[in-house]
């Protein structure tokens, strides 16, 4: 084992290498982008004249302009694979810290700003496997979209719309209406808003103080919104704009929640740089005076809840999921509902010490079964399969709720195990749906049928990850399902019962989503599409991410020591 | 400054605070409820700079410029500029629908916000109870008026239909915020309120690009129409 701790450089540089390596990759995107926007400023107006008519049936068969046609995407765009330097990083700084704070405890570095204990590796290794996904699959994902970019001429993000008066409204209705844009400078921001987005997310996973985690937290509404809104189209601006507004809204409560817990801390004595601190509220919690707290945590987890997808100020994340770029929907169900639950787990930690138990139980598991209710009557009439995907996330968010609700050490890392086995499967499934929607491109579930006969491998792993996140075996998210239901049966009558009607509405969003996945899959192959050999570069990382999932259902190996202690983090001291 | 100055002062600035908010429910012109904001901005400012001479705190005299030149300064002149490029954008053509710098009917009309905005005044007395009981001091005693203000911003969100009269709503729900964190301890420490001030800039940056968005794809500001995407 190595014992890196002893050496404070060392620590400060693993605690600050998750959030500062894609904070420098998205400055390096910025001036590489400035420099490269002036070159293709310069090559657009010569290919101006080569632009195509208007999209056909088939948008990847659509004709190319002349220019380097045969040239493959991977060559063509060395750019997109830089971005994967970042999930690399922060998955080597969770790993060593992860094999630090198993032997010697948290670390901590800059004052106790940045702290790291078995929760925060745990986390870091999620979002670094998640971001893997996400950006691996980006490559192909963005080929894709250049390619129907140029087919359609449509405008994309990074390029101001070649704007000559208000646009008349009858027109502009889905917004496919083909506009001519710049397209070498597509998705020049893409790279720059993603990786600020995973350095966001890290800083709020690594950071020790509640009021440096809101800021983290609010910076990743900030950024993600424009890869919401990127096609500029009215369905996307308004996804967006619900975003900004009941997100940032919502996590404005949670300030609220902060600061009143702040108030509580001070009036308990403890030293303003200290009040904001985990660790030394956890610590001194006990002193903490009851009905301001119960006030302050009541907030904080319906602002944080806003951004874990979690009623009532849910509405923003079937619009902004179905929205947004496939990458980014994978990266925002995948992780950053969880980064912004785990906000909850630490809160919870806190309220426990100085209410007791049952005041976070009832909360949480109302929420948790409200959530799990409006996830699963939507499902039942969903028609697209982005927004199935969505609700499907809210569901499994709900579950996570209520393993945190029922707070054995069971049922804590069981619910840690269903986040990391959640954003692996449910990265894949969205990732395969960006394929699909480029390969069909329509996003609802009744237009696409007979995928397994025109794209078999594509199917393949989109099936598989439907599987997954409908709980079967070998899956992960078996073990951590039968761990939370077990866990709430055993913890007494009330949770008993509400684990009961849980299981009763996780089984109809069962059936939805399998009616579903399956009208997709099976069947013939539609009249006059051909059969598609996806390349291998878009489908390895999705392979990965399910045999990952698969892996940690069937043993967690070393894993298993950090999954016990980080559930241990959370318990009632 | 003697404690009953102080406290008075204090008083007159948390009520100029929260009747800054009300009267934004009673003006339907934006460009008047952006000046109103900017005088909340002042207000704000006031109650941090009497706190900050109240204990003697240079550093809290500091923030209350830094708060009285974002709030009072750069967000109303950003919102104002966003308004300018909405009105220029309609004159240039579209004759026929209705004012961008007028709200539209509002979903509840001004006596009915008028009378909420008392019960919720009345409401976040009702729940700050346990907060003065706490310590009671002038400053958390003008504690509630923090929060009828996040109740008033939140009301002004859910209620305006004009993008920017949303943008407003926000904002005051975040001033709100802000004068019960320094009513209630002086100020949260300086490198949280450094990132939340980064913070609001930036949603406040981020929406008027989005609200210019908004009007190229529908025509219109008016968030009632955003209606493509439910289920």
């Amino acid at each position: 084992m190595l014992h890196l701790s002893q050496e404070p450089a060392m620590t400060a540089l693993l605690l600050t290498a998750p959030a500062a390596a894609p904070l420098a990759l998205a400055g390096a995107y910025t001036l590489g982008g400035l420099r490269a926007g002036r070159q293709a400023a310069e090559v657009s107006t010569v290919q101006r004249p080569l632009e195509p008519v208007a999209a056909g049936g088939g948008r990847a068969a659509a004709p190319m302009p002349a220019v380097a046609p045969t040239i493959s995407p991977a060559r063509r765009h060395p750019r997109d694979w830089a971005g994967l330097a970042s999930p690399l990083v922060i998955l080597a700084c969770g790993a060593l810290l992860a094999a630090d704070v198993i032997d010697d405890g948290p670390v901590s570095a800059y004052s106790g700003l940045l702290r790291a204990d078995a929760l925060t590796a745990w986390m870091l290794l999620v979002v670094g496997a998640v971001a893997f996904i996400a950006c691996a699959s980006a490559p192909a994902y963005l080929a894709g979209e250049r390619a129907t970019d140029r087919a359609t001429g449509r405008t994309v993000m990074g390029v101001p719309p070649a704007h000559g008066g208000p646009p008349a409204r009858a027109n502009s209705r889905v917004g496919e209406k083909p506009r001519v844009g710049e397209q070498s400078r597509a998705w020049g921001n893409y790279h720059v808003l993603v990786q600020a987005f995973l350095g966001a997310m890290c800083l709020a996973v690594v950071t020790a103080n509640l009021g440096v985690l809101w800021v983290a937290i609010e910076a990743t509404t900030i950024v993600t919104a424009f890869l919401v809104g990127h096609r500029r189209t009215r369905t996307s601006v308004e996804a967006a704009w619900k975003y900004v507004v009941i997100c940032s809204a919502g996590i404005a409560l949670a300030f609220l929640g902060t600061v009143l817990l702040y108030y509580a801390a001070r009036q308990a004595g403890i030293a303003e740089a200290w009040a904001l601190d985990w660790p030394t509220l956890v610590a001194r919690a006990d002193r903490l005076d009851p009905a301001v707290t119960r006030l302050g945590i009541t907030l904080v987890v319906l602002g944080y809840g806003a951004k874990a997808g979690l009623v009532p100020l849910h509405a923003w994340l079937p619009d902004a999921h179905s929205q947004a770029p496939a990458p980014v929907s994978a990266l925002m169900s995948g992780v950053l509902l969880s980064v912004a639950f785990a906000a909850i787990l630490r809160y919870r930690v806190i309220a426990d010490a100085a209410l007791g138990p049952d005041f976070t139980r009832v909360l949480l598991a109302g929420i948790a079964l409200l959530t799990l209710a409006l996830a699963a009557a939507l499902l039942l009439a969903q028609r697209d399969y982005k927004r199935m995907l969505a609700y499907s996330s809210m569901e499994h968010m709900s579950l996570i709720a209520l393993a945190a609700a029922v707070g054995s050490p069971l049922a804590l890392a069981a619910g840690l195990l269903h986040i990391a086995g959640h954003g692996l499967a449910k990265a894949t499934a969205f990732c395969a749906s960006g394929r699909i929607l480029q390969l069909r491109g329509t996003s609802e579930i009744g237009r696409v049928s007979g995928l397994l006969a025109q794209s078999p491998w594509l199917g393949a792993v989109f099936g598989l990850a439907v599987v997954a996140l409908l709980g079967f075996p070998p899956f992960s998210l078996f073990a951590s399902e039968l761990g939370i239901a077990r866990a709430g049966f055993a913890a007494g009558a009330g949770l008993g019962w509400a684990m009961a009607a849980a299981l009763l509405l996780v089984l109809i969003a069962f059936a939805a989503l399998a009616t579903r996945t399956a009208r997709m899959l099976l069947g013939p192959a539609p009249t006059g599409a051909t059969a598609v050999q996806d390349s291998p570069s878009a489908l390895w990382p999705l392979t990965v991410g399910l045999a990952a999932c698969a892996a940690l259902g069937i043993a967690t190996g070393p894993l298993g020591d950090l999954l016990s202690q980080a559930a241990a983090v959370l318990e009632r001291p | 400054m003697s404690e009953s100055l102080f406290s008075q002062l204090l008083n007159l600035a948390c009520g100029a605070f929260l009747l800054a908010a009300v009267v934004v429910l009673w003006r339907r012109e934006l460009a008047a409820i952006v000046r109103l904001f900017a005088l909340q901005g002042l207000a704000l400012a006031t109650i941090a700079l009497l706190l900050g001479l109240h204990e003697d705190r240079w550093d809290l005299l500091v923030v209350a410029v830094g708060i009285g030149a974002l709030r009072a300064g750069l967000l109303p002149y950003l919102i104002r500029r966003a308004l300018a490029v909405l009105v220029a954008g309609q004159d240039g053509g579209h004759g026929g629908g209705h004012g961008e710098a007028r709200e539209t009917q509002p979903l509840v009309n001004v006596a009915a916000s008028l009378l909420t905005a008392a019960a919720l005044t009345l409401l976040s007395y009702a729940v700050a109870r346990p907060l003065v009981e706490l310590d009671p001091t002038p400053a958390t005693r003008a504690l509630p008026v923090g929060l009828a203000v996040v109740l008033i911003g939140f009301f002004v969100l859910v209620t305006r239909r004009r993008a920017l009269a949303q943008v407003v709503g926000f904002l005051l729900l975040d001033n709100g915020i802000t004068a019960t964190a320094f009513l209630a301890t002086s100020g949260v420490p300086l490198i949280v309120e450094l990132g939340v001030s980064f913070d609001v800039l930036l949603a406040v940056l981020v929406l008027q690009l989005l609200t210019v968005r908004v009007r190229e794809a529908f025509g219109t500001t008016d968030i009632d129409d955003l209606r493509e995407l439910h289920d």
